[in-house]
């Protein structure tokens, strides 16, 4: 039974895609739980695989018996565990919260909206848990598709941010495309593991060295690697908020966890640090992304797209671990990877539940009245900015702790340095809109009537309903957690992804 | 240097699509143009595992009793076959494209990239 988890994740998925419109047409409602229950159902397999991986050791799965040199091998190890893990319960948890934010934002849409989300999660969960180079192509393509159309389903700007995205992004997949033809003609293989036994004898072919390299520039334009960010921040302002919360924390790292497996499982860390310079450059462009983001971030007045720059810096951040090419760097940067995941669905969901309650997400106009009205989505907010700045003892701390230590491992100082001027940025930022909520006293007129209101707010009926205020409490709670299981989670999970 | 050219002139065509495409897509202030550029950067790419499987005097991928089960004699099938997934994949990416064509036309009337950016504001 436990080697059909491996396929049995991207196929629920697939599956919810497929019988949401069914379900869409015999009641609207039902394609939103036929989603939900596909994500939870998931959720809860990727937890046991991630379980079951960290003690007996990988899973592997050959598609119709076919033996793996013939056909498509799926695998499912710790690193790929872990981000089905993450991709599931983060998805459950934005889904959660859709159930109200979707019908309002997206009226009359919802149905398409819930199958495309489950394509969405099904090319997402497919990339992670595929061992054969290829087979991510096409998973590749089918999440990106997917979050074209989501990025699409927004406000009215939304279509031309998408038509961008898409032209980017195909063109990504297109060099990552390029670049897979190369190995292949060199190995004769697609599957990732023979590729892997395969390459050590010709890595100083000049094919191998173009490919790799073709193959990093296609997923470095999917990661949003500074400079290859430019379809990024349009695309996260204009869409609907769940497709904000969905696509922010996992759109991005999913390329990231491409560029994990292929620069390290399939070829070795020794090789793209020592003998090629690309981590080196990966690592600088990181380093130019995550300040030129958080500088970009405290000029941004709309909260969505001051988190949109901030996730371009926050790439950086899993970019710079995965550059530095040494256990620690590699572990900040798959910490990074869950604890933004964390983070970043948190604050997106706090500006939709803004968004549904105030009717805009624009920082100018943000004032001290909503600790009043919202208390807990701003206690969120506030567990979330922090976590972002990386005070401990909440999540974002670690995983910068991590990358440090790696940096300072790797006598790569000036990483170190950007570290620790992007915390400050990100303090600039996030405090900015934290002193609004908190500090800044509405004007008179807001005064008055909220004197008349007096009553409804001590009772704090202006807060969203349970549906979206959980998902924010759950997300909250979930960055302590993290924080301080820190070290359970590096030595238990973590510890046995890391090739090196 | 005729040589080169002679005995790699597929790839060289392919590189020119390729470089063609990419410039439509850089340069091109028209979205339909720009996709057209995309298109044709997605062919090129598509052409060249194509090309790729070609083997002198290779034969069609059924074998052939006669021939026997050598690999020489036939071309590659492996390539061919990736690549149906690949112009699959390819058409799905034009279809998703036009209708945000479509979209963006019915809602500012415009498909120029500059007045695009005019109109959004």
């Amino acid at each position: 039974m436990t080697e059909h988890i491996v396929v049995l994740i991207p196929l629920t998925f697939l599956l919810a895609a497929l019988l949401a419109p069914l379900f869409g047409a015999w009641r609207d409602r039902a394609a939103y739980w036929v989603v939900l229950a596909a994500t939870f159902v998931v959720a809860c397999l990727s937890l046991y695989g991630l379980w079951h991986v960290a003690i007996e050791g990988a899973v592997r799965y050959t598609m119709g018996g076919w033996p793996s040199s013939v056909g498509i091998e799926y695998v499912l190890d710790p690193l790929s565990a872990f981000f089905c893990a993450v991709i599931s319960v983060i998805a459950f948890v934005v889904l959660v919260h859709a159930r109200k934010v979707t019908p309002r934002e997206l009226p009359g849409k919802e149905i398409p909206y819930y199958s495309v989300v489950g394509l969405l999660l099904a090319g997402l969960s497919g990339i992670v848990v595929t061992g054969d180079i290829f087979n991510l192509f096409v998973f590749l393509e089918i999440s990106s598709m997917s979050s074209y159309a989501l990025v699409a389903m927004g406000d009215k700007r939304a279509p031309v941010a998408a038509f961008r995205y898409l032209i980017l992004g195909t063109v990504g997949a297109s060099f990552y495309l390029i670049g897979v033809a190369f190995l292949l003609f060199e190995t004769g293989t697609l599957n990732m593991a023979d590729m892997g036994r395969a390459l050590p004898l010709m890595l100083d072919d000049p094919n191998v060295i173009l490919g790799l390299a073709l193959i990093l520039l296609g997923l470095g334009i999917k990661m949003a690697l500074f400079p290859l960010h430019g379809w990024l921040p349009d695309a996260y302002t204009y869409t609907a908020s769940p497709s904000s919360a969905l696509i922010a924390p996992m759109g991005t790292k999913i390329a990231a966890y491409g560029v994990i497996r292929i620069a390290f499982f399939v070829f070795s860390a020794d090789y793209v640090s020592r003998q090629l310079p690309y981590a080196d450059l990966i690592a600088w462009l990181s380093a130019a992304g995550i300040i030129f983001g958080s500088i970009m971030a405290i000029a941004q007045k709309e909260l969505k797209r001051l988190l949109a720059y901030s996730s371009v810096a926050q790439i950086g951040y899993i970019g710079l671990g995965i550059g530095l090419a040494n256990p620690l760097g590699l572990i900040g940067a798959l910490l990074h990877v869950l604890n933004h995941a964390l983070m970043k669905s948190l604050l997106f969901l706090v500006a939709a539940n803004l968004r549904a309650k105030v009717g805009h997400s624009d920082i100018t106009k943000l004032d001290a009245s909503l600790r009043k009205k919202m208390p807990w989505s701003m206690f969120g907010f506030t567990i979330g900015a922090l976590s972002m700045i990386g005070i401990p003892p909440t999540a974002g701390f670690f995983s910068t702790w991590y990358l440090a230590l790696g940096a300072i491992d790797k006598g790569a100082w000036v990483f170190v340095a950007v570290l620790v001027v992007s915390s400050l940025l990100n303090a600039v930022y996030f405090f900015r809109v934290i002193e609004k909520i908190y500090l800044r006293s509405p004007d008179a007129v807001d005064k008055v009537e909220e004197d008349e209101q007096a009553p409804r707010r001590l009772l704090g009926t202006a807060e969203v309903g349970w549906s979206m205020l959980a998902p924010v409490l759950v997300l909250a709670v979930a960055i302590f957690v993290a924080g301080f299981l820190n070290a359970w989670i590096v030595e238990t999970f973590l510890r046995g992804m890391v090739p090196l | 240097m005729i040589e080169l050219f002679q005995q790699y002139y597929a790839y060289w065509f392919i590189v020119l699509a390729m470089l063609l495409g990419l410039y439509g897509i850089l340069f091109k202030r028209n979205l339909v143009k720009q996709l057209i550029g995309l298109n044709m950067f997605q062919v090129a790419v598509i052409l060249f595992y194509v090309a790729t499987a070609v083997k002198p005097d290779g034969d069609v991928p059924v074998i052939d009793p006669e021939v026997g089960a050598v690999a020489a004699a036939y071309m590659n099938p492996l390539l061919h076959t990736l690549m149906l997934t690949a112009i699959v994949v390819s058409v799905g990416t034009m279809g998703v494209a036009f209708a945000l064509i479509i979209t963006i036309y019915r809602r500012y009337g415009t498909l120029d990239e500059v007045e695009l950016l005019e109109r959004m504001k």
